[in-house]
């Protein structure tokens, strides 16, 4: 390119701009170009969309299935409080509420451990860690968030329930309080990562004017810092709470499979995703049955549990957002 | 907080309330500064972020219940100094300062400083307004709860001469509830200084308060100064020469971490003793 541009300089004279030269592009090819880059843009966007319309349709012809079988009602399925769907013997029974109340029971005690200690360890790193603390500390909690559930299961399993549970009480060898325990340790980098984020992010100046007034730290934290992080802090907590309505694995292995309705935490606890798992491996399954049809009434109830929270969550947020500039 | 030194505190605050501060008798002001009345002194004074050294061997008498303005080029170390007052850098784990800076005749550069209190003493005031997200009502109480034990009724007393004071009481009386993240601009640097003022300080350091405003509101937040300087010593760190001359009782010169000049600010700007302060007042730099 160099070589000939200077020959041509040299044959024109110094005088020419060698940009006379250039060709100019073609402006129908770049607007090809334009098409197809926006086409790629578009298509990529809607996969998400065309996957979330997808499932919906899916689990609502499937679970139409289910509730279209004349042995079905469905106010016995939202009200009923015996789950025994799969099971050979005995009397079919399909309240979801054994199931349900497995999950929120699991949920309850994950949320009572994740969210004090999420919210306190995002406290922690964001207004009283050193740069150096937090740069130890922080990379640790991202490996916690990274340790694949099964391990936290049988973690459950054979730690938690064994040696932490059993000397306190007559703990079950499957249990909620397990379950729920390992799901809140699950939970915890989740709600501290993103805590922490609402927490960096109100300005510096707030902090500024509470000193100013004389408050000491825990005064600038407690009553300007976390109030003015609320909203973000809210929607982290929302976040936790459907990330571990839908944990499955530590569930399927820690929680036992034994749909229960009781609030005694030391009871097996089978919970929706817990059941789903349980069914779909069975062999006994096939399409078309009431056991089939059945998993996805309850993915039905399970996806509407989740997309109710992601839904608060957003009210929340556009509802109680302070904007910073 | 024992319950004497809470009681104490409180007739402070409520000296204030009654408007019995006594007050400085208004005798005109020539160089050097009367030892009586100087809210703050500074003698060879140093300030360093890590080893960059902003501010060398200062010295500085700020009079009481004078408006003193603090000029120079950015970065000439005039907000290090402010700060400094009311011990603000201790949030700067890298700044640190040597020399004596009194306030109240206390050395407030020691370690044995109860920042907390000298924080109600000294307030400040912040370039950009920095309300808290809760209502109009709870930012100016905020100080105040931090460090009084008050009643409901008190409290409110207290709000509505901090709002007056900083005349804003007429355009928010009827919406103390609302957050405080509605007001304009201005407002909201009123709100600030109400703020600041509620906890009953007898200094206020203002650190470039104008400069994110309107020029209506920028004047009125001058009148403001003006009236202020009545029962507070006010210092104002300012990049507006204008504003300096306007609002300011004396003026201190800042160039490269040094004061230049420092006087009646009347002197600093039509008389001044040094080539280079007439250079920055006229504007020939800076």
């Amino acid at each position: 390119m160099s070589n000939t541009s200077a020959g041509q300089g040299e044959l024109l004279g110094d005088a020419v701009s060698p940009r006379g030269k250039l060709r100019p592009r073609s402006s129908a090819a770049s607007k090809r170009w334009q098409t197809v880059v926006v086409t790629g843009l578009v298509f990529c966007a809607l996969v998400s969309v065309f996957t979330t319309i997808g499932i919906i349709l899916m689990l609502v012809v499937e679970s139409w299935g289910f509730f279209s079988d004349d042995k079905i009602e469905i106010w016995k399925f939202l009200t009923g409080t015996k789950w025994t769907v799969g099971q050979t013997q005995g009397e079919l029974s399909y309240g979801i509420w054994p199931l349900l109340s497995g999950t929120l029971r699991i949920t309850g005690i994950a949320m009572m451990l994740a969210l004090p200690m999420g919210l306190v360890s995002a406290i922690y790193l964001s207004e009283y860690a050193s740069k150096r603390t937090r740069s130890l500390l922080k990379p640790t909690l991202e490996i916690l968030a990274g340790i694949p559930t099964v391990v936290l299961g049988f973690f459950a399993v054979k730690f938690i329930t064994p040696y932490m549970l059993e000397p306190l009480g007559d703990f079950k060898t499957f249990n909620a309080t397990s379950a729920g325990i390992a799901v809140g340790i699950l939970c915890i980098p989740l709600v501290a990562s993103l805590a922490e984020d609402a927490l960096q992010a109100v300005p510096n100046r707030l902090r500024e004017g509470a000193y100013g007034l004389g408050a000491n730290r825990l005064e600038v934290t407690l009553k300007v810092v976390v109030p003015a992080a609320l909203s973000g802090i809210i929607s982290a907590f929302l976040l936790a709470l459907a990330r571990a309505i839908g944990e499955t694995m530590v569930v399927a292995l820690a929680a036992g499979s034994t749909p229960t309705l009781t609030l005694d935490p030391r009871m097996p606890s089978q919970t929706m995703t817990g059941f789903i798992v349980e069914t779909f491996k069975s062999e006994s399954v096939v399409p078309g049955t009431l056991s089939y049809f059945s998993i996805y009434a309850v993915a039905a109830v399970l996806f509407l549990s989740t997309f109710g929270i992601t839904l608060v969550g957003q009210i929340i947020r556009m509802k109680y957002r302070e904007v910073y500039d | 907080m024992s319950n004497l030194a809470s009681s104490t505190r409180m007739n402070q605050s409520r000296s204030i309330l009654s408007n019995t501060i006594p007050q400085a008798s208004p005798a005109t002001l020539t160089p050097p500064v009367e030892n009586e009345s100087i809210a703050i002194d500074i003698t060879g004074f140093n300030a360093f972020y890590g080893s960059f050294q902003a501010l060398h061997d200062l010295n500085l008498k700020i009079p009481n219940q004078k408006v003193t303005a603090f000029i120079g080029p950015s970065g000439c170390g005039k907000s290090t100094l402010l700060k400094w007052c009311n011990r603000m850098n201790d949030i700067v784990p890298i700044a640190r300062a040597t020399g004596s800076l009194t306030v109240g005749g206390r050395n407030i550069l020691t370690r044995s400083t109860d920042v907390v209190d000298l924080r109600r003493q000294v307030g400040m005031v912040f370039q950009k307004a920095n309300p808290f997200p809760k209502s109009i009502f709870d930012n100016v109480a905020y100080g105040v709860r931090l460090h009084y034990k008050t009643s409901r009724s008190e409290l409110s007393d207290l709000v509505e001469w901090s709002l007056k004071k900083a005349a804003l009481w007429d355009e928010v009386k009827d919406r103390l509830k609302r957050s405080a993240l509605g007001l304009s601009g201005g407002q909201q640097q009123r709100l600030c200084i109400a703020r600041a003022i509620a906890t009953g300080p007898e200094i206020l350091l203002m650190d470039e308060p104008c400069s994110a405003l309107d020029p209506a509101s920028t004047a009125r937040i001058e009148d403001l100064i003006f009236e202020l300087r009545e029962q507070f010593t006010i210092v104002i760190v300012t990049h507006n020469m204008q504003q300096a001359a306007r609002c300011s009782d004396r003026t201190a010169f800042f160039f490269d971490g040094k004061i230049v000049e420092e006087g009646a600010t009347e002197d600093v700007f039509t008389r001044p003793r040094k080539q280079q302060t007439e250079d920055y007042v006229t504007g020939k730099f800076g």
